[in-house]
């Protein structure tokens, strides 16, 4: 095992050094320092997914035990994208290095390093794209930005690749709209193909793949898990909720991420979601084989994701459900924005959503068949089918953290905001350049949520934490709500590092602490167990 | 030093046009057969790195939603910049083409010591935007002021262009304010390199070169139009002679012609194997010419291939007594 590392002080962490280093950025070395990187990929992790080179291996290690021949693997990988995606081979060939991206990425903000400005991450790949698939970098080479593919340079994609969390933020600001992500994307494919992946994705893809959801929690896991959320629920409400599981002809199949099973506070969106369908009376199922909307699998290979993905519609097909609503989670849906549909449609067995409770038809869904929780109840919330007293939220003072993926692969950015304004009385934004498609990730994301790189996540989450300090310092707000699993797994510790005393949450929790039940008790707490302002049985 | 290769680079050439320049034989090479072969470098490079980009496909719907999206009807959607319609793209496509729109989205990050700490802001950062705005559009009028070399009679558009950009009335020949604009425009954007340290950083040799090229272009157009001034009837001769596949050499033209256009002439050559083709690329970026619509219509991946799946079978067979035990339905008891 590596040796443990020591946080450092946010004093430290936000030393920040601009400084560009005196050597060119082919002749700087990449360095591998405890607490900036996560760990490799284990062996039984990469044979349940049958990914190429399963071993055990440590990045702190100098050999990766890398199989011979790997050069013309990634070569002929690069081929096979160059072909398969117009996107890599436009955002190989059109980039001029404006430098309009540098300073848009979290990761850069907050390390100066600029290898972790987008346009250089992307030129680690470019380089090479230019020397092995390029008149000019053939015979030109250094002239025109082309290096040769060496086993540095391949521990230096690893370094850097997973180094962005694939949020998109500098695609915003590119003239071309040259989006690093793809690159990412490509770039984390191509070392997959010679076995180098990190532990914290392959573990849950694995588990995902099996047990169909990334904590890997099997069927009675998660009956129990929301038997006991159910208990809590009764506890607070008097209100015994019926949550039906695997039920075929139900109308609605529900698809959350696996972090809002287990885990604080994910189980209290979890615990949102069970009231507010129960209120609603909706005629909803869970599943504990399509337990997971999020996708691990995207930040591994189009074809792993593409593997997990398969279990929503065959579930929704197999339970013989009219629709499916999605819960709160970033990634999750850009996958089911952009490529559910593509993969595994047409979703001809299903019918277009439509609100059992209000009539509304969500046209937007039409072909995918799938709604977000946040538009669902939006719509409840503007046709008044809820029954809600925001004054139980008064004692939050709440501001809103967009995740990257549903601003900025989706554009789900005022159905969240509606419905923060309809359950609570304080609201306010951060600064307009850290919000909806400009807004910045929690430094967690695409996979990168580990403890082994606590300080890069620390870094990573500095700009978004730096936002939250501001409408702290100006509002007095101690809340950071959400619509993410990874957020919600994330941001306790962003907060507690840089902004101690901002708590968060996410919106459904705020809607069902808010939500007046039919027949339900005097609440004296919320869905934490903290007594209410005014109302608590210990005043 | 990669500034250094690239100056030098770009001397070499002018060293070169120069030769060719003061020797008459030489004149048929630089003033006819280089043009052309440039001309068909040009086109058919762009026309092959177009046609190279188009036969990969776009397996998936991709847009960077910069707005809102289309969902509840009373929930305004951002039609330009998340469109859901193909007249949203056009208009979209238009902003970022014509407007330069992202890049008018720059900021500077800048983080100082506040009174609580560390604090990050975000301000407005236009100058790059300015820059490139200037520089692109003088550049395109420049080149639709020259056709009139080309054409003769000079079409209307041309003139109306011509009589504007000269419209100060300063000099004689007028001044151009276009002239003007791109020279400061290019040093703006060469000095910007050089001095902003992470740009700096970033750049490449071929980064510098065609900023040399251009300014070396423009350099030599004006001192052709008010200096060392040539004969502009030869030189419309010789233009329109090239556009009409008959070409002639009119003698006398004066050397800063030759300069001027055998710098033209690489330049163009050059063009396609290089990052100026953003210029044809942008029109296809994925990420700004689709609509976000992939919820509402499917979109097709013409290499979608099937997979290895664990099904909802094995994971029963595997699950079965838990499940059971948990109250779970089974398809198989």
């Amino acid at each position: 095992m590596a040796p443990k590392v020591k946080l450092p002080k946010p004093g430290e962490l936000s030393k920040i050094d601009f400084k560009t280093p005196a050597t060119d950025w082919m002749d700087t070395p990449v360095e591998f320092k405890p607490g900036t990187y996560c760990w490799g990929a284990k062996e039984k992790d990469l044979l349940t997914l049958g990914l190429p080179n399963p071993r055990q291996w440590s990045p702190a290690d100098e050999d990766w035990k890398i199989p011979e021949g790997w050069e013309s693997t990634i070569l002929d990988g690069i081929a096979e994208r160059l072909s398969k995606y117009r996107s890599f081979k436009i955002f190989m060939d059109i980039c001029v290095r404006c430098g309009a991206c540098a300073d848009k990425c979290h990761f850069y903000i907050a390390t100066g390093d600029p290898k972790n400005m987008p346009v250089l991450r992307a030129e680690l790949l470019r380089s090479v794209y230019k020397k092995y698939f390029t008149k000019s970098g053939k015979f030109l080479g250094r002239l025109a930005g082309a290096r040769e593919l060496n086993m540095d340079v391949l521990k230096e994609w690893w370094s850097y690749f997973f180094q962005c969390t694939e949020c998109r933020r500098c695609s915003v600001f590119c003239p071309y709209g040259i989006d690093q992500a793809e690159v990412t994307i490509i770039g984390r494919e191509l070392l997959n193909l010679v076995g180098l992946n990190i532990d914290w994705i392959a573990g849950p893809a694995a588990a995902c793949y099996m047990k169909g959801n990334h904590l890997g929690l099997e069927p009675h896991a998660i009956t129990g898990n929301i038997e006991s959320m159910v208990d809590d629920i009764e506890d607070i409400t008097g209100i015994r909720v019926n949550p039906t599981f695997n039920r075929k002809g139900a109308e609605i199949m529900f698809v959350t991420p696996s972090g809002d099973l287990l885990g604080e506070p994910g189980v209290y969106t979890c615990m949102g979601y069970l009231m507010m369908f129960h209120e609603l009376g909706l005629d909803y199922t869970w599943s504990t084989y399509a337990s997971e909307g999020g996708n691990f699998g995207f930040f591994t290979s189009n074809e792993t994701a593409k593997r997990l993905n398969y279990k929503i519609y065959a579930e929704a097909k197999r339970l013989g459900v009219k629709y499916i609503i999605g819960g709160e989670c970033g990634h999750m849906w850009r996958v089911l924005n952009q490529y559910m549909d593509t993969w595994h449609g047409p979703a001809d067995f299903l019918e277009v959503p439509v609100s059992p409770i209000t009539g509304t038809v969500f046209e937007n869904a039409k072909s995918t068949k799938m709604i977000h929780i946040s538009e669902f109840t939006a719509d409840l919330i503007k046709h008044n089918k809820l029954n809600l007293d925001p004054t139980r939220n008064d004692h939050l003072k709440v501001t809103f953290h967009d995740s990257c993926n549903p601003s900025r692969g989706m554009g789900l950015l005022d159905e969240p905001r509606e419905i923060i304004k309809a359950v609570c009385n304080n609201f306010y934004e951060m600064p307009e350049n850290t919000i909806r498609e400009k807004t910045f990730c929690c430094g967690s994301g695409s996979g990168l949520n580990a403890s082994e790189n606590m300080e890069q996540r620390m870094r990573g989450g500095f700009p978004r934490a730096n936002a939250v300090k501001y409408v702290k310092e100006k509002h007095g707000v101690n809340m950071l709500a959400n619509i993410c699993a990874v957020d919600r797994a994330a941001l306790p510790a962003l907060m507690d590092y840089w902004n101690p005393g901002v708590g968060v949450t996410g919106v459904t929790e705020l809607v069902a602490n808010a939500l007046v039940m039919k027949g339900e008790k005097e609440r004296t707490t919320n869905l934490r167990f903290e007594d209410l302002p005014g109302k608590g049985g210990n005043e | 030093m990669k500034v250094l290769y690239s100056f030098i680079t770009v001397i070499v050439l002018i060293i070169v046009a120069s030769i060719g320049a003061s020797i008459a034989n030489l004149h048929y090479v630089f003033g006819i057969i280089i043009p052309y072969l440039a001309f068909i470098m040009f086109v058919g490079g762009f026309i092959y790195r177009v046609v190279k980009w188009g036969r990969s496909p776009v397996p998936f719907r991709i847009p960077t939603t910069i707005g809102q999206q289309k969902s509840l009807p009373w929930i305004k959607q951002n039609k330009i910049e998340n469109p859901s319609s193909a007249f949203g793209v056009i208009v979209r496509m238009a902003m970022e083409v014509l407007l330069f729109r992202s890049l008018f989205r720059n900021t500077k990050t800048e983080l100082r010591e506040g009174q609580n700490g560390p604090e990050l802001s975000y301000g407005s950062a236009k100058w790059l935007w300015l820059g490139s705005l200037f520089f692109h559009w003088s550049f395109l009028i420049i080149i639709v002021r020259h056709l009139r070399f080309f054409m003769d009679p000079v079409p209307f558009l041309v003139q109306a262009f011509e009589s504007v950009d000269g419209i100060l009335q300063i000099g004689l020949p007028a001044i151009y304010l276009t002239d003007v604009f791109i020279l400061i425009a290019v040093t703006f954007l060469f000095c910007r390199r050089l001095v902003v340290p992470q740009v700096r950083y970033i750049s490449l040799p071929a980064d510098f070169f065609p900023l040399f090229m251009i300014m070396s272009i423009a350099g030599t157009g004006i001192l052709m139009r008010y200096f060392f001034k040539v004969d502009l009837v030869a030189v419309k001769e010789l233009a329109i002679g090239l556009a009409t596949f008959q070409p002639v050499l009119p003698t006398d033209i004066g050397p800063m012609f030759f300069i001027h256009i055998f710098l033209v002439s690489i330049l163009f050559a050059y063009f396609p194997m290089s990052k100026l083709m953003h210029m044809g690329g942008i029109f296809m970026s994925p990420t700004r010419n689709m609509m976000n619509n992939s919820r509402m219509v499917r979109h097709i991946n013409p290499w979608n291939y099937d997979v290895e799946v664990h099904t909802y079978e094995h994971y029963e067979d595997e699950f079965r007594d838990k499940m059971k035990k948990a109250g779970l339905p089974v398809e198989k008891e």
